[in-house]
């Protein structure tokens, strides 16, 4: 087939003002520029790229910031000399930091159940006590211990050895300190995931894709002013929920700003990499949340966002840091809470390189523009 | 050239087309005729199975990124993003090509200068379209592809697009567009190939296209009464050239209307029928189609 193979006789003459030229790097900026006015102008997308982890943020802070003087509950079974047990309790060293009621046993044990109390104190009327707690409940465990120093210094025990204590409570070892880093990483993970794998399936279902290879559009351009939209939330990501932590919760940052950065950086690169393997191929936002929420599932539970993945078998462990999220949020909590070097997290840096090429190698394999 | 979907379905088959610069050709097909697939395999987007295309003396694969700068592509169905202006998004558009028009300059010759600033979200039907077509028209192709252009548009935003196309053939350039609309491709193409389950079946300027039909007019009558109505009664009548009858009309293709309507009303005298209805008009390209194929465009 053939198409204009002969040049019209009457050429385009129209009256066109001096041509402009476009440089290499117009369609870029032009990208760029339309997908982050599109971000701006889509009010549910800001409040799940930025609102949602401030909020988690905020609330988690506040329901685990520390508590002043942890008190402890208990209940003591109305038998006989149950009185006295109290007694002896409040007057004891130990006395201000534990509340004790005086109940019958039946209530007393169902309290006990429902974390009510933290220990059941049961007198034998005998001048003994038995203590009823729960080994699996750290709490009752401590209880324990505790009433019994309490009520054995009471009784006027002699500790053999002289102890002193210090209180630390100092910011950088709080459970909020362990959560900003995680949130971080985790928002970094979710605003990327979802933000750029829906855009491109919608886009790929509008037939917008199509109609962009359809020009001389280079395709390279296209998903760096993806990947570059995404580092520049990223960049306001990671200074809003910083500067949460530190105005609001006090969090120190020993980490350079710069390594910060760098970091999330490569967090980017990683889940760049995954969502547009992810997307590569989808026609349809059902398959790719589908794909997203597989993929992210179990990063949300293992990679220690809320608490350590130290808690799972020790068998686990190497396939749990090698998670993208695992690895960001380890080296992020070294960095910020630690002031660890770059070069002291070369391990997680590369499983995040790692990530991000392979994925990003497949994706652009595998992508379909129309 | 022939695409075939996974080995069974034949969407074009032995397709062969010449187009010359400066003219506007015409697609012409029911709806799943192959005009798509034709029309994408020629903008570079789809693999022919085998074939070639060559445009302005180039192949795609060893000339993409020319190919690409010279061609301005609507294609059938785009949805552009929704939340961009029409300023914007043409401005996006323009930014891919070396050498792009002024953005103000489209939207002007387009209409659009008015909703420069708004949503495309918030545009019609025939503004989306406009829109579309500035986006192919803001790079300065020489060649500009058109698919189903007017489809569900109303008559006057069609009317305004058929303009848009004839002035950037007045600039010199040229024009490939596919449509199912008769009307379109009489008014708008210097030539067309009319195509069915993935081949041409015929090709030529409109009024060619026309006269192989056998006239330039078409004779529609209904008659009632007579018990005996044989077709070769009004088959012999002077001048006539074909006759086809469909729901109780019917048509006769003829050269001079003329002569045939006095013989067509002696011979309903003389054969004691009533006439229920006569009608004489220019002969169409659905005429064409019809005869060609024994179905309506429409019914694809």
């Amino acid at each position: 087939m053939a198409i204009a193979e002969r040049t019209p006789v009457a050429q385009m003459n129209r009256l066109s003002p001096p041509p402009r030229l476009n440089g290499r790097w117009s369609g870029f900026a032009q990208l760029l520029l339309a997908r982050m006015k599109e971000l701006v102008r889509e009010p549910e997308l800001i409040f799940w790229i930025f609102g949602f982890p401030l909020l988690l943020a905020l609330g988690l802070g506040i329901a685990f910031r520390n508590k002043p003087a942890e008190v402890t509950s208990i209940a003591i079974v109305s038998n006989p000399g149950a009185q006295e047990i109290a007694n002896m309790i409040q007057q004891s060293p130990q006395g201000s930091s534990i509340r004790a009621q005086v109940l019958d046993r039946a209530q007393a044990l169902q309290a006990f159940h429902f974390g009510k109390y933290d220990l059941v104190v049961e007198p034998d009327g005998r001048g003994g006590v038995r203590y009823i707690y729960d080994p699996s409940r750290s709490e009752t465990v401590l209880s324990r211990a505790e009433v019994d120093d309490a009520l054995q210094s009471g009784a006027g025990r002699k500790n053999p050895v002289p102890v002193s204590s210090f209180v630390s409570t100092e910011p950088g070892s709080r459970y909020i300190d362990f959560l900003i880093p995680g949130l971080l990483g985790m928002t970094l993970m979710n605003s990327g995931m979802w933000g750029v794998g829906f855009a491109l399936v919608d886009m790929r279902q509008r037939k917008l894709l199509k109609r962009f290879v359809a020009t001389p559009m280079r395709k390279s351009d296209f998903l760096l002013a993806l990947a570059g939209s995404r580092l520049a939330l990223m960049l306001i990501e990671i200074g809003l929920l910083l500067g949460l932590g530190m105005l609001a919760f006090h969090v120190r940052v020993l980490g350079s700003l710069w390594n910060i950065l760098v970091l999330g950086t490569l967090g980017s690169v990683a889940f760049g990499g995954l969502r547009l393997l992810a997307a590569c191929r989808a026609r349809k936002i059902e398959t790719v949340s589908g794909i997203i929420n597989l993929a992210m599932m179990p990063m949300w539970i293992f990679s220690g966002v809320f608490f350590s993945y130290e808690h799972f078998p020790a068998r686990t462990l190497p396939y749990i840091k090698a998670l993208p999220l695992t690895a960001l949020n380890d080296a992020l909590r070294a960095t910020i809470l630690q002031g660890a070097s770059l070069s002291s997290q070369a391990g997680r840096i590369l499983v995040l390189a790692l990530w991000g090429g392979i994925s990003f190698v497949l994706a652009l394999r595998w992508f379909r523009w129309t | 050239m022939r695409k075939t979907y996974d080995g069974k379905i034949e969407a074009v088959r032995g397709l062969n087309l010449e187009i010359q610069a400066g003219e506007c050709f015409g697609l012409l097909g029911p709806n799943g005729a192959g005009k798509t697939t034709t029309i994408e395999i020629l903008e570079g987007l789809l693999q022919p199975s085998s074939g070639q295309v060559t445009i302005l003396g180039h192949t795609w694969g060893t000339h993409t990124r020319e190919l690409r700068e010279w061609l301005g592509i609507s294609l059938q169905e785009t949805r552009l993003s929704e939340k961009l202006s029409v300023r914007e998004t043409i401005e996006l558009f323009a930014s891919f090509y070396r050498q792009p028009r002024s953005s103000a300059e489209v939207m002007e010759e387009l209409q659009l200068t008015e909703k420069a600033d708004a949503w495309v979200g918030k545009l019609s039907g025939g503004q989306r379209q406009r829109l579309a077509v500035a986006t192919a028209l803001v790079g300065n192709p020489k060649i500009l592809f058109l698919d189903e252009p007017t489809t569900g548009l109303d008559p006057q935003s069609r009317r305004q697009l058929w303009e848009i196309v004839r002035a950037f053939l007045r600039g010199g350039g040229t024009v490939l567009l596919t449509t199912h609309y008769m009307d379109e491709a009489e008014r708008l193409c210097d030539r067309l190939a009319v195509i069915d389950h993935g081949q041409v079946i015929a090709e030529g300027t409109p009024s060619d296209l026309i006269e192989r039909l056998g006239g330039h007019h078409v004779v529609e009558f209904a008659v009632s009464g007579g018990p005996d109505t044989d077709f070769n009664y009004w088959k012999a009548l002077p001048g006539v050239d074909s006759i086809r009858h469909e729901d109780g009309i019917i048509s006769l293709s003829v050269r001079e209307p003329h002569n045939t309507i006095p013989a067509l009303l002696d011979m309903v005298r003389m054969q004691n029928l009533q006439l229920l209805h006569l009608t004489t008009r220019q002969a169409s390209l659905e005429d064409v189609f019809v005869h060609l194929t024994g179905r309506h465009l429409r019914e694809g």
